[in-house]
């Protein structure tokens, strides 16, 4: 069996974002750029069933600026056996609709049997490719795994849902997206790292997979919500209790 | 111009989801009627529920026994057959849309907006919506005719229900093609307190309150003021609590009235599921916390010491 999973380069999240003169974009030049923390999850995930002997073949791609070549040699040196960077601007690489449509061209010509995804990425906070990669293969899916075990063609998962846990089961192929509970990705090691370089990283453009993609959401601007000032500060217990009662906050 | 407009009602089998009073403010603001889909199977008191929203004009149920689940292979497939007759489809932001909205859109060849939490034009499609945790809003354009959103619900007040209810109801036994996920069954938690989504007044603790044993006292504390109780993400991944407590960025993102926060420093991603809360206050024995630069009280001091001694206060 060979998996797909996908990385996302994005801004650290210890990172405290900015945005820069053009009011139409963040800031990135010299911030800290990471796999995106769902999909490092994912690709956990992956590396352990390769371990367990479950999936022969984990396959890393990454859709974006050739930037993101770093973060496929982390992939690979987590322990991918092989990475694919669909170069593409950034508007196409925000979009999870066009990076969907590219997904889903990859994963039909060189036959995927499963897709490993984070839910979402954290910069746009979409949670929308995975559904909508299922979507266009018409394959089942299930989001926001926190445990996946797998029979022969079957897989179940227990999925995070706002009442509790929701537990499904589907046929391969199928699309799993996952939670931060999941699993703790490994720490890499020096010597991996090293070893990651030799590994295959081929890049491709949407022209090789012949795709046109052209997003329909135009960014208009970004800017930052309406501060909370900090309030105050109390290091005594009774001034503390007092004020609440006399602003009847307890009600 | 008269917009046309569907709203897909996310429920439980029995109710309604509260975060679907939120996003009927939002199909107000783009007209003065709507129309409503509930998905299902066998749940007579969300229909009866449902049809008593206001601005309603018509109700389309479609039920079918794979729908019963809030499944989204065949949930997306049934709204899909109707989407052509709308301007814009509304979901409420929650996981059951999260799951369902995205393949749908993708179905349909649209670029969905979710988590909107301002409609700035709605002739001209312009939205804002949070980004990086909710650090940033981002203001974008569609350049589509059909528009599918979800609706944040933290920033839409609610419409309540009125009491009438005289709306046409359509019923629909959608023909499904074959179902590729199998419902196994939920772990849903039992809760005797409020519910975290939709709840005045919010107790939340973190990694701060130690053990399981200690997270009483956040329950205690809660009692007092009729409370839901919330956590930080460390708490749940400590296992003081299970993750549907968990508020943040990947957790539920509520704007109660009153937000307690003990024990917990004040996380980006923390503050993303609770910073449009009216009132925040936070118990930290750390007087650098970052939730102090954002809190409008602030308590330094052990937890231990001090609510126990709240308890006490507000039981006098
Ligand atoms: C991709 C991603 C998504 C995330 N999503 C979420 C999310 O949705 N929600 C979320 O909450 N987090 C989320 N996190 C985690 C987040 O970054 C923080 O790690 C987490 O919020 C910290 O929880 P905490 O405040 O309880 O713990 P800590 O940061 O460890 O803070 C504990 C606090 O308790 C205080 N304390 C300790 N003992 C006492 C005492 N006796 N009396 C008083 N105060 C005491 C300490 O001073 C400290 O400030 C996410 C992280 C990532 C990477």
């Amino acid at each position: 069996m060979k998996v797909l999973v996908p990385l996302k380069r994005v801004i650290d999240y210890n990172v405290v974002v900015q945005i820069d003169s053009s009011q139409k974009n963040v800031v990135t030049d010299h911030v800290k750029m990471s796999i995106n923390p769902f999909d490092e999850i994912a690709l956990e995930e992956a590396v352990r069933l390769h371990e367990s002997g479950v999936i022969d073949e984990v396959v890393v791609v990454s859709v974006g600026s050739e930037l993101s070549q770093e973060q496929l040699r982390q992939g690979l040196a987590m322990g991918a056996h092989r990475a694919i960077l669909i170069s593409c601007d950034d508007a196409v690489a925000n979009d999870p609709l066009s990076v969907a449509k590219i997904l889903s061209t990859l994963v039909t010509r060189d036959d995927y049997d499963f897709v490993l995804m984070g839910k979402q990425a954290i910069d746009n906070d979409c949670n929308q490719t995975g559904q909508m990669l299922a979507g266009l293969l018409k394959w089942p899916q299930a989001t926001f795994a926190s445990k996946i075990s797998f029979s022969t063609d079957e897989i179940s998962v227990s999925r995070e849902v706002d009442g509790g846990l929701d537990n499904i089961s589907c046929q391969l192929p199928a699309v799993v997206t996952v939670d931060l509970r999941l699993n703790d990705p490994r720490y890499i090691s020096l010597p991996n790292i090293m070893m990651a370089k030799s590994k295959p990283l081929q890049v491709e453009s949407l022209d090789d997979l012949k795709l046109n993609l052209t997003p329909c959401l135009k960014r208009i601007s970004l800017e930052f919500p309406q501060p909370r000032t900090s309030g105050e500060i109390f290091t005594d217990f009774d001034l503390f209790v007092k004020k609440l009662d006399e602003e009847e906050v307890w009600r | 111009m008269a917009l046309k407009i569907l709203l897909v009602i996310t429920h439980n089998g029995q109710s309604i989801d509260d975060q679907v009073h939120n996003a009927v403010t939002a199909c107000l603001q783009l007209d003065v009627n709507y129309h409503a889909m509930v998905l299902g199977h066998d749940c007579q008191s969300v229909i009866d529920e449902a049809r008593k929203m206001k601005g309603l004009q018509k109700l389309f149920f479609l039920e079918h026994v794979s729908l019963e689940f809030g499944l989204a292979e065949p949930s997306a497939e049934s709204i899909s057959q109707f989407i052509s007759d709308y301007d814009y489809i509304l979901f409420p932001s929650n996981t059951t849309s999260k799951n369902i909205l995205p393949r749908l859109a993708a179905l349909q060849n649209i670029s969905p907006i979710t988590d909107v939490c301002e409609i700035v034009d709605k002739d001209d499609r312009i939205f804002k919506r949070p980004i990086y945790a909710g650090n940033i809003i981002e203001t974008v354009q569609s350049e589509q005719d059909i528009n599918i959103l979800s609706i944040r619900s933290a920033s839409f007040t609610k419409t309540p229900i009125s009491s009438e209810a005289n709306v046409d109801i359509e019923h629909i036994s959608p023909d499904l093609s074959s179902i590729q996920s199998k419902h196994l069954g939920c772990e849903i938690t039992k809760l005797d307190r409020p519910d975290l989504v939709g709840a005045k007044v919010v107790v939340s603790g973190g990694r701060g309150l130690g053990s399981v044993e200690s997270f009483q006292l956040i329950y205690d504390f809660a009692d007092c003021l009729d409370a839901a109780v919330g956590a930080s993400r460390a708490a749940v991944d400590a296992g003081f609590v299970s993750n549907d407590y968990q508020v943040g960025q990947t957790g539920k993102i509520i704007a109660p009235d009153v937000y307690y926060a003990i024990g917990i420093s004040g996380a980006i991603q923390h503050m993303a599921g609770m910073k449009d809360s009216r009132i925040i206050i936070a118990i930290n024995k750390d007087a650098d916390a970052p939730i102090f630069k954002s809190c409008d009280y602030g308590l330094v001091a052990d937890l231990f010491d001090v609510v126990p001694k709240l308890v006490k206060h507000l039981k006098k």
